[in-house]
């Protein structure tokens, strides 16, 4: 923008933006904080900004007590499993869609699109009754699965979107050059794919981690993730302002840090490349 | 210049995510129509061995005349209707906002998306506790900071609590997709304006907002099919009651807890059928953009 701007109104736009920003941000401030605080000085009032001890038993606590490790665990193998896999199945559709478009080629995406608009609710039981059948119920393997259906029709999207923007003519050129469809894909596409598969791998990372209808209602003991995790905080007898604190730091404090890596490709991804 | 041996690659290469996504749409599909057509309480034993009774359309006609299905179209209403209010106009003020020159804008940008990578759970439970609770919330502490009652907000103000997070939830969606759409205004065209004199107000009406036209339809698709289907908010705040059982959350009452299969399952279909009304729109605009 080359428009000259008066240092008084950049100041006041300066004042604006930064108190709505912190207000906005608020309640992941005072989680952070809190988690530091004892339980005492977490209820204090008036609330305690500075000026309190500065611990962090919460967190040993939360580790101890609910075996915080596990959980992380189960999410990291969830999420991370889920994307592998999901990114196996659609670096092949998303490719052939992307450099040999057919007719259908439209349809077969938007109809990839319709199966994620289905509502989890209204597949509630037919799946726990699969997985029950299966042996599904309550294991990693099966939340992994899941979770990369969910998934699949959001990262064939992104990676369609990337991929249609290699340029076709250089394929041709291999192609020309003699390259067989195994050498095009290893030396010509891999490494112009890498940056869009890596953004698309990222954003996928965060819708797993973050999931909480199918990982609330197809886990039970042995492998719930975080998000389950965390929602046994809401019973009362269950409840401590510094702990829940602690526990929820734990357990947004990875996606905060990967999120603030992918802005761009969030707006790409979840518009399904209608925005960029 | 596709050639055929490359076409049937093609094909085989596109199998496995095509068949995958078939399989998980039709097979639970195919299994909730037919549950909706039965009776099937499990509790009751019935049970899929010993076959169930064909029951026509009774469980559609009793999910829409139960008592609760009004009150959860509503509260559904209310609250979708409520998020997408607020975070588009927000947004778009948002949006606006950033885009002005100011310091410190990356890290402010940082401060704002923050809550959208906030797992549900999490956040319903900061906001029903950190800030919410009547006693030792943020707000209670405010309110008596200005010499008034604090709120009871998860029974008194529910479904306004249940709007106030998922808000808060959703508006780093519109504001970030919102201002990669203002990004791309042409400000040749605004500084134009500005010089035959068009007030603020004149130019962000007739210029900035038709220019954001696309992008908020696209906000408002995304986001409804996703408020649609939120459960988790609900599930750890007021667990439905409060006037909160949204359309989502009596289908999984009457699955999970009251174990009525078929009447559940009925509701399902009745959810998938809004659903699709959505998607199709959304698909449109979608669909649009692929052709370019």
């Amino acid at each position: 923008m080359a428009r000259a701007v008066s240092t008084r109104r950049k100041i006041i736009t300066t004042a604006v933006a930064w108190a709505i920003g912190l207000v906005i941000f608020f309640p992941i401030f005072w989680t952070i904080l809190t988690s530091f605080k004892t339980e005492a000085q977490a209820i204090n009032n008036p609330p305690l900004f500075w000026g309190f001890d500065f611990t962090l038993e919460n967190y040993a606590v939360v580790q101890e007590r609910s075996d915080y490790m596990r959980f992380l665990w189960n999410s990291v193998i969830i999420a991370g499993g889920s994307t592998f896999l999901g990114i196996l199945v659609a670096v092949p559709a998303a490719w052939s869609m992307a450099f040999v478009p057919s007719r259908r080629t439209k349809d077969i995406l938007l109809w990839m699109l319709s199966t994620k608009m289905l509502p989890a609710v209204g597949v509630l039981y037919p799946i726990s009754l699969i997985f029950v059948e299966f042996g599904l119920l309550d294991t990693r393997i099966g939340l992994t699965l899941v979770l990369m259906l969910i998934n699949l029709p959001i990262i064939v999207w992104m990676l369609y979107t990337y991929f249609r923007e290699i340029p076709i003519d250089i394929l041709e050129a291999a192609r020309m050059d003699g390259a067989g469809l195994r050498q095009e894909i290893l030396y010509v596409l891999t490494p112009m794919a890498i940056p869009g598969i890596a953004s698309t791998v990222l954003l996928n990372i965060i819708l797993a981690w973050n999931e909480a209808f199918w990982t609330l209602n197809l886990t039970a003991a042995s492998a719930p993730p975080l998000t389950a995790f965390i929602a046994s905080y809401s019973s009362p007898e269950g409840l401590f302002y510094a702990k829940l604190s602690a526990a929820s730091t734990m357990a947004i404090a990875p996606i905060l840090i990967l999120g603030w890596f992918s802005q761009k490709q969030l707006v790409r991804g979840l518009t399904f490349g209608a925005v960029k | 210049m596709a050639t055929r041996h490359s076409r049937s690659a093609a094909r085989l290469m596109m199998a496995p995510a095509v068949i995958l996504l078939m399989g998980w749409m039709l097979v639970p599909l195919t299994m909730t129509l037919y549950f909706s057509f039965k009776r099937y309480l499990p509790m009751r034993g019935d049970s899929l061995e010993r076959g169930l009774d064909w029951v026509g359309f009774e469980n559609y006609v009793r999910f829409i005349t139960s008592s609760s299905f009004w009150p959860s179209v509503q509260a559904t209403l209310l609250i979708v209707g409520g998020v997408l209010v607020i975070t588009v106009i927000l947004g778009v003020l948002l949006a606006i906002l950033l885009d002005q020159p100011f310091w410190g804008q990356g890290v402010v940008r940082i401060l704002v998306i923050a809550p959208f990578f906030v797992m549900p759970t999490v956040s319903a439970l900061v906001w029903k506790n950190m800030m919410m609770d009547p006693v030792n919330g943020m707000f209670a502490h405010l309110w008596r900071f200005f010499g008034t009652q604090p709120v009871s907000w998860m029974s008194d103000a529910s479904v306004q609590s249940i709007i106030l997070i998922v808000s808060w939830q959703w508006l780093p969606f519109a504001t970030l997709i919102l201002l990669t759409a203002i990004q791309s205004l042409d400000s040749e065209q605004l500084e134009a304006a500005e010089m035959d004199g068009a007030p603020v107000l004149a130019r962000f009406w007739f210029i900035v907002l038709p220019h954001l036209g696309r992008a908020i339809t696209i906000v408002i698709l995304i986001q409804t099919i996703f408020l649609l289907s939120i459960f988790a908010e609900i599930f750890v705040t007021t667990g439905g009651s409060f006037g909160t059982r949204t359309l989502t959350y009596l289908i999984f009452q009457r699955v999970v807890d009251s174990q009525n299969i078929g009447l559940g399952s009925a509701g399902g279909v009745y959810a998938i059928i809004l659903a699709n009304i959505i998607a199709l729109f959304l698909m449109r605009i979608v669909g649009k953009n692929l052709d370019r």
